[in-house]
Parts: structure tokens; sequence; C-alpha cells
């Protein structure tokens, strides 16, 4: 069964890390729009560094149902989101992570494999790659991972419905809009999610 | 009226677009180019009647600014930092010559080292240029200000230019639900642009030429003067009228929160005044009586406000996110000129967040806390302190 973190009233705090020219800001603004669409508050922010082409990229997604007034970047997120794999050995993901937060990972691998590194927060895997190669979301080379992960998010979650996410892609994705809420919905139907942190 | 999902810069955007300027010029700068993008887009798409005028720096971006509304029509620009910077002579030639031109301004730190991050510096170097100066807390405000600058600005009484400030990323790059009101009320709102004065071919005048000692050169620049103290009550005015159009209301010059029976308040500007109303909830909570006054209008400063506002406290805490150096920051500067005489309350200063360091909600907790002691004491530690350098255990 997937049952949200207990925020009771507190605020849903996200953290997305990426490449430069995967789209993690723009996930993180599309997650805002599918949960400003069930009538929630929303704010999403990159951490702008100096951003090129496959350097380490993060942005944060706040979500409340009141008007969120705090203007100061996430330092302990219930939930972290990395699109790329290769992350986990160059950036600490899971840093601040509340325990038994969850992690999302664009991964082939199992969260089962996973748990050795992540041993105190829950796991949840998605071949994000193969999905978005799979709807031709960019190149084979380069897919864009940024929609299909969203759809495992909401699975993962449960905070927000795969159906509310598919259409803030429709409503945000400046092309190929069908592509990209289909491969989020692979992703909802394929995610894989670990059990309880130890 | 629609809910969008804007950034403060698309915000600003939509807040020129819908205020119908005739020419845009201006200049990228990072953080400032997602503005210029997204009006360049409206206008490609035919969403917005403006001519934008692609420049070489910004320093020519104001000067076709100028040119532009000299001949009777809205202008709109917007830049950051070193822009802004560059733009310094020509901003006072703006005012000067009484064009009431918008620009939205995004707070970056200015360089060495370089950054992008948010910082002050920039507008507040640009205090004495004879602009309105508005600095925005969240993104409805950035664009809503821009709606309300034109109006005030072309008064015939004022007629004076308007920087709308927004913090680097922290607005300006952040996405947030916005609402964007109809064209049909914002036109009802502003009306058509009647300049008191323009270039003419039928009636061929010039602006701006040389003026002896004995001429009107001190005259220009009372009337300025008065135009400026004017711009108060104006802002008070339109604040009013603007509400009751649109349904959304803001306080004039100054915003107050919970400052009623407050032992201590900070004054601040733009963002902190977002979080810090988070803190003052939680201190309140505690049983510590703080409040927070957010300085929305730097130029024309609301003395007036903040004579009202120490009345009903016994300490302030100004916050500044620049600094001015050989001295304390601006906003205490100015804070201090309008208390003196009039209270005789302690009132400290803090300089914190340059460069974009993260303000968060424990250093402004600890800001308050030192405040208190301030209030309770009667009498200021230091009066200029910095808060959150490395090393400084005091705060972190």
């Amino acid at each position: 069964m997937i049952m949200p973190l207990p925020h009771g009233d507190r605020m849903i705090e996200i953290r997305f890390h990426g490449r430069g020219g995967q789209g993690s800001v723009i996930a993180s603004k599309i997650l805002a729009k599918a949960f400003f669409l069930e009538g929630k508050y929303v704010s999403s922010f990159p951490y702008f560094g100096v951003e090129r082409r496959g350097a380490p990229v993060t942005a944060f997604t706040r979500v409340d149902d009141k008007p969120i007034r705090a203007r100061y970047q996430i330092y302990e997120p219930g939930y972290v989101i990395v699109l790329d794999p290769s992350l986990l050995k160059a950036v600490d993901v899971l840093k601040g992570l509340k325990k038994n937060g969850w992690v999302l990972v664009n991964t082939m691998k199992s969260p089962e494999e996973l748990k050795k590194q992540m041993d105190h927060h829950r796991i949840a895997t998605v071949d994000a790659t193969s999905i978005a190669i799979k709807h031709h979301l960019g190149s084979q080379a380069v897919p864009i991972v940024n929609t299909a992960i969203l759809g495992a998010f909401a699975r993962m979650s449960g905070l927000v419905k795969i159906e509310t996410v598919m259409e803030a892609i429709r409503q945000s994705a400046p092309a190929k809009r069908e592509e990209n809420a289909l491969a989020a919905k692979e992703a909802y139907e394929n995610v894989i999610l670990g059990g309880e942190g130890e | 009226m629609v809910r969008m999902i804007l950034t403060g810069n698309e915000s600003a955007a939509w807040g020129a677009r819908l205020s119908k300027p005739k020419v845009v010029a201006a200049y990228p700068i990072t953080p400032q180019t997602s503005i210029i993008e997204t009006i360049a887009e409206f206008i490609a798409n035919g969403e917005m009647g403006a001519r934008y005028i692609r420049v070489e720096s910004e320093h020519s971006a104001m000067a076709a600014c100028i040119a532009a509304q000299n001949t009777g029509v809205r202008t709109f620009t917007a830049t950051s930092a070193h822009g802004l910077t560059l733009m310094h002579e020509l901003l006072i030639w703006a005012s000067g010559a009484r064009l009431p031109i918008v620009m939205s301004v995004v707070n970056r730190a200015m360089a060495p080292p370089w950054s992008v991050w948010t910082d002050q510096l920039d507008s507040m170097a640009q205090r004495d240029t004879g602009w309105i100066q508005i600095y925005s807390e969240n993104n409805q405000e950035v664009l809503d200000s821009i709606i309300m600058s034109y109006k005030i600005g072309e008064k015939h009484h004022i007629l004076l230019p308007t920087m709308i400030m927004e913090d680097a990323f922290i607005l300006s790059h952040t996405a947030e639900a916005v609402e964007v009101p109809e064209q049909k009320l914002v036109d009802e709102f502003l009306g058509e642009y009647e300049p008191a004065f323009k270039l003419d071919p039928e009636d061929p005048g010039g602006f701006g030429s040389l003026i002896m000692p004995e001429g009107p050169y001190m005259e220009f620049r009372y009337k300025m003067a008065l135009a400026m103290d004017e711009a108060r009550n104006e802002i008070r005015k339109v604040s009013q009228e603007f509400g009751e159009l649109f349904g959304r209301h803001y306080p004039g010059l100054l915003e107050e929160y919970r400052t009623d029976d407050a032992d201590a308040i900070m004054v601040v500007l733009a963002t902190i005044g977002s979080t810090a109303k988070d803190v003052v909830d939680i201190m309140r909570e505690k049983g510590k009586k703080v409040g927070l006054a957010r300085v929305r209008y730097f130029r024309p400063f609301p003395y007036e406000e903040m004579r009202e506002l120490a009345k009903k406290t016994d300490m302030l805490g100004v916050v500044d996110r620049s600094h001015t150096f050989g001295y304390g920051a601006n906003l205490y500067t100015e804070t201090k000129g309008a208390l003196y005489g009039h209270s005789s309350i302690p009132v400290k200063n803090y300089v914190m967040g340059l460069g974009g360091r993260d303000i968060t909600p424990s250093v402004l907790e600890k800001v308050f806390d030192d405040m208190l002691k301030i209030a309770k004491e009667g009498q200021v530690d230091r009066e200029i302190e910095w808060v959150g350098l490395k090393g400084d255990e005091r705060w972190s």
C-alpha cells in the first residue's frame, strides 16, 4: 500500500536532481502545475548554478493547502527525484532527506539493488530512460526523461493523480504533448516501489 | 481573470503586455533575460502591439525608451545589476525629462566576484536618480505593480519613471499561481496614455537644452522634488483604486504585519518580508511579541509611516540585503533619518543575504531574538551587524 508521509497540514517539499539539458527545472514546474490543478498552493524554483549541458542541476517544488510564503531553499525534503543515475555518485542526493522519505531514481536497477547506498529511506526506481526513448522524447543519446519521471512520482507518492499529471504535461510541454503524457502514464505503471527504510 | 503558474519574470512580462506600451527596448542580462524573451514572444505571436527595439547595451536601451517616450508613447524595459548601473546616466536623464518610463529590475549582485544571485546594491545605487522605486514580495505584486506604476507615473502632477524590483531567482525564476487580470479591466484602469508634452513635427520644439545658472534649472529640480513628494499620496490613492477594481489590496508605501503591541518590529524589503511573516507567526505562537514592516516603496520613502510605526514598539531591527560602505546600509540610514527628532527607540542594522546567501527562518528567528533583547535592554549593542558570515557562530 502507498502511504503519503505523515505531513499532517505541513508543507510537501520535493527536490529534483538532474543534469543540465534533462529538463529538471521544467519537471519541477510541471509538477507544481499538477498540484495547482488539484487546487493546491505551489511554488517551484531552480537552484541556479552555472548551468551547462551535463552539469548537475537542482530544482525544488513546494506544495501546501495555504499560500506559500517560504522564500528559501528546501533543506529537508520529504521526496527526492533523481533524473540521472550517475548523480548518485557525483552529488549527495540524500542530503537532508527526511527519515523514511522517498527517493525516486531513474535507473534500470531495482530498489533492492540500491538499498545498500540508501538504507534509511524508501526507494522507488523506474527506467524512465527506456520509456523516453520508446516514446521518441529527445534523442537516443540524450533522452528527455523529465515527464516520465513525474508519472512515477504520482504512483510513488500517492499525492497527485496520474490523470492530473498527464493534463499538466499536456498544458506545459512545448512539443510532443501526447507522447510526453503517455510516457508519464507508462512510468506510473512500471515504477518499482521498495519497502520501508530501516 | 485567469490564474496561471508564472515565474516572476513571466509576471513582469504579463504586466507589461497588459499595460500596452508601444515601444520595448532592452538588452538581455541574467537573470532578467526571460522577461524580454517572453515579451519578444508575445510580440512575435501578435499578442502585444509594441515595437521591440534590439539595442547594443542597456545605456542604449534607456536612450531608446527616452526618445520613444518623448514622441508621446508608453515604453517599457527591464534589466539587472551591471545593466542597471550602465544605465545610470540615462536614468537621471529620464526622470529629469519627466518621462514616466516603467522598468523591471531583477535585483542581482554586482561583481566582483561574479554572482548572478540576489542582492540589492544595484538598485540601491540608483536611489538618487529621481525614479520611484518599489520592491516586490511575490509574483502577483510584480505584475500588479507594473500596471499601477504607469497609472501613478503618468499623472501630470507626477511625471516620474518607476523601477519595479524583484529578487533574482527567488522571484524571477520561481513559479507560483498568479491572477492575470482581463485586458478590458486594465484598459479601463489605465486609459489611453496622455503625454503632458511630446515631440510633434507639426509644432517643432526641443527638450533638455542648455540652461544658464540664472535660468530655471533649479526650479525644474524643485518641481521634481515636489512631484516625488506628491507621489506618496498618488501611490496611496492608486493602490486603493486598484483594490476596488481588481479585488487585490496593496497597503500603499509600507506593509505592516502583526505590528500592534509588538515589542520589536523588523523592517525589511522584498521577499525577506514573505519568509519573515511565517517567522513572526512562529514567534508569536511561542509568546514572543514581534512584528514586521515591509517597505514597498523605497522612493519616495515612507517617512510618515515609519514615524507612526516607531510609536507602536520599543525597537526596530532594519534588515538590508546590500551594504553602503562607510556607514550603515540604505534602508537603515533612511529609517533612522526619518525617526530622528521623532522617536528615541533603539534602531539596529542587520546586513544579510548578500550575493544570494539564503535567508532562512532559523536565521531570522535569531535576529528577532536579538531584537527582543535590545528592546528589553533599551540600547543597541552594535549599531551595524553583519549576519551569517562564515565562521560566526552567533547566527549559525
